[in-house]
């Protein structure tokens, strides 16, 4: 299924779950993202104290992350960080939960979930993601710095 | 989607402009969700139209102000329209100010005006002001089955899990229009099969108080994530109050939705019945080692042994855990140095008024608070340093919000910190 340009770029399938268009750079973690509590939605940086990405923020990133945990405050949190302008500009997920699908309504940012290949693995923080969520496609262009391991493991 | 003709009329506008646009945002929710229908709930818990400075100023436009934020926010819809009366059961959860002591919360004048002026325009809609998180202390006891909309993660921790109705962590936009439709996703734990456990957690060591069950939750929820937890060996016969401080606790450090505790929960009489005739996706022990290492990660955030706040409360205190507090209270006073917050809802104040208990917290140099706690009011006593909580959960939060210290106990231990001014809890 992946095209693979001159192995510089990586293409996912996924399900939509909030349409639209949107790239920009990645930021990726491998931990559940707390809302309520959990970030501060006016800077969209993670303040949860055993977070890997406690003091990052992720407004204006294509934010890729395993799912959403903690209160139910997810959904109001993120459509607050909307408001703030401190949104990501689209999300990309493993685990669907109503926390997380809510929140990614009311952000009203395109999200895909299902991918085809696991994006925590073939995604790093930094690389260029071009979103479409209508058509359920996720391209990877990795940053010249990594386009180590990642990359090509994606392409065998 | 699939929806019924009484759907679709609220989704045509047939229902009137709110129930249109409450449906649009539940058909939007849904379609995420990749679900194919509704439920219909008879129960929805979530904070309806509450405001705060934040969203006063930017939403400026004229009009009701209730309409306008619950439009433009609740319903996330691009036109405001009329908020009506709700005719789905439905209650409105914890809130940022006490309105008695909004003064001790550091909250100013304005934070008052706008919470007085949202909760009188939710209950001149129909909705019950419970605020507080433990709406099953307050009235709201869902029965065994009933589909519920409830927000608030501990709350539905314990609608599932104790009371064997049925609710996924609902958001505060969902539950809005849950109010305005009576419909919700038929996802997750609505389906029998979603509610079966998936990780075997094996208790090797005795659990039989809040302190115990606390950690506990707090473990387990760190070990399975958001997934369902059952419970087998050494605990007692968990009450009320384990339950609540074990859901919260296991809501917080994971996203655990449900859980069984063999032969305590309803849908848990024998392990086999909690897995559903599955093979656990993992068993776990929860022994010495795994409890003192759960008690080192609360504490990890306790560094100064000189406390200037005790927070007890969260999730709000029922009357039993506002007279044991008064009984250990009996005959000291809190340290100059100290201050002592115990939250609980409007219904057990009124109960612990009626009982002196809350002169008895007052003369002893602490307040009892209602409708809030610090983590959601961002509230702790001027110039705090160091807290001492009794709740795994405000332990997970508060320090994070508050950029504080906290220290994590035995409701003794909490007590013995504000009648002393020091920290004096010991690992298990």
């Amino acid at each position: 299924m992946n095209e693979n340009k001159g192995g510089k770029v990586i293409v996912l399938r996924g399900r939509k779950v909030v349409g639209g268009c949107a790239e920009g750079e990645a930021l990726v973690t491998k931990q559940t993202i707390s809302g309520w509590g959990g970030v501060n939605p006016m800077t969209g940086t993670v303040i949860e104290t055993r977070h890997e990405l406690r003091g990052v923020s992720f407004k204006d990133k294509i934010l890729v992350c395993p799912g959403a945990k903690g209160s139910s405050g997810w959904s109001a949190v993120f459509h607050i960080a909307r408001l703030a302008g401190a949104a990501p500009k689209a999300l990309l997920f493993n685990e669907m939960t109503t926390k997380i699908a809510l929140g990614a309504v009311v952000m009203r940012i395109p999200t895909l979930t299902d991918l085809d290949q696991d994006p925590l693995a073939l995604i790093e923080t930094g690389d260029w993601v071009k979103v479409d969520a209508d058509r359920g496609i996720v391209e990877i262009r990795k940053t010249l710095a990594r386009a180590g391991s990642a990359a090509i493991s994606a392409a065998v | 989607m699939k929806l019924t003709d009484s759907e679709k009329a609220m989704l045509d506008g047939r229902e009137g402009p709110a129930r249109r646009k409450a449906m649009e945002l539940l058909v939007r929710y849904g379609e995420a969700l990749n679900v194919e229908r509704f439920v219909e709930t008879t129960n929805v818990a979530g904070v309806p139209g509450t405001s705060n400075p934040f969203l006063e100023s930017y939403y400026r436009e004229p009009g009701d102000r209730y309409d306008v934020i619950f439009s433009r926010f609740d319903l996330d819809s691009d036109e405001v329209i009329e908020v009506p009366r709700i005719n789905v059961n439905s209650c409105h959860l914890q809130g940022g100010v006490d309105p008695e002591n909004w003064e001790t919360l550091g909250a100013k004048p304005e934070h008052l005006k706008i919470s007085q002026a949202g909760e009188s325009s939710a209950a001149s809609r129909g909705i019950k002001i419970l605020k507080t998180c433990t709406p099953y202390l307050a009235g709201n006891v869902p029965t065994k089955g009933e589909h519920c909309a409830w927000m608030e993660s501990s709350a539905v921790v314990y609608c599932n899990s104790v009371l064997a109705a049925r609710t996924n962590t609902e958001g505060r936009e969902s539950t809005s229009a849950a109010m305005l439709t009576g419909r919700i996703p038929d996802y997750g734990f609505h389906q029998d099969a979603h509610r079966r456990a998936t990780h075997h957690i094996e208790v090797e060591v005795p659990v039989d108080d809040i302190f115990n069950w606390g950690m506990l939750g707090y473990f387990a929820g760190d070990v399975v994530g958001e997934r369902i937890p059952v419970l087998t060996g050494e605990y007692s016969q968990a009450n009320l109050i384990h339950h609540k401080h074990f859901g919260a606790a296991a809501a917080s450090s994971g996203g655990v939705e449900m859980y069984h505790v063999v032969g305590v929960t309803p849908e848990a009489p024998t392990l086999e019945a909690a897995l559903g005739g599955n093979r656990p996706v993992e068993k776990i022990r929860y022994g010495k080692a795994e409890r003192r290492r759960t008690y080192e990660t609360l504490n990890a955030r306790g560094k100064d042994p000189n406390v200037d706040f005790v927070m007890l409360g969260c999730p709000h205190y029922s009357l039993d855990q506002i007279q044991a507090a008064c009984r250990l209270l009996k005959g000291k006073r809190v340290s100059a140095n100290c201050k002592l917050w115990i939250f609980t809802s409007r219904v057990v104040r009124a109960m612990a008024d009626r009982e002196g208990l809350t002169k008895i917290i007052r003369d002893a140099g602490g307040v009892l608070l209602t409708d809030t706690c610090s983590s959601i009011s961002q509230a702790v006593p001027p110039g705090t340093k160091v807290a001492a909580l009794d709740s795994a959960k405000q332990t997970h939060y508060l320090p994070a919000i508050m950029g504080i210290e906290a220290w994590f106990g035995t409701t003794q231990d909490c007590i013995n910190a504000a009648v002393s001014g020091r920290w004096n809890g010991v690992a298990p």
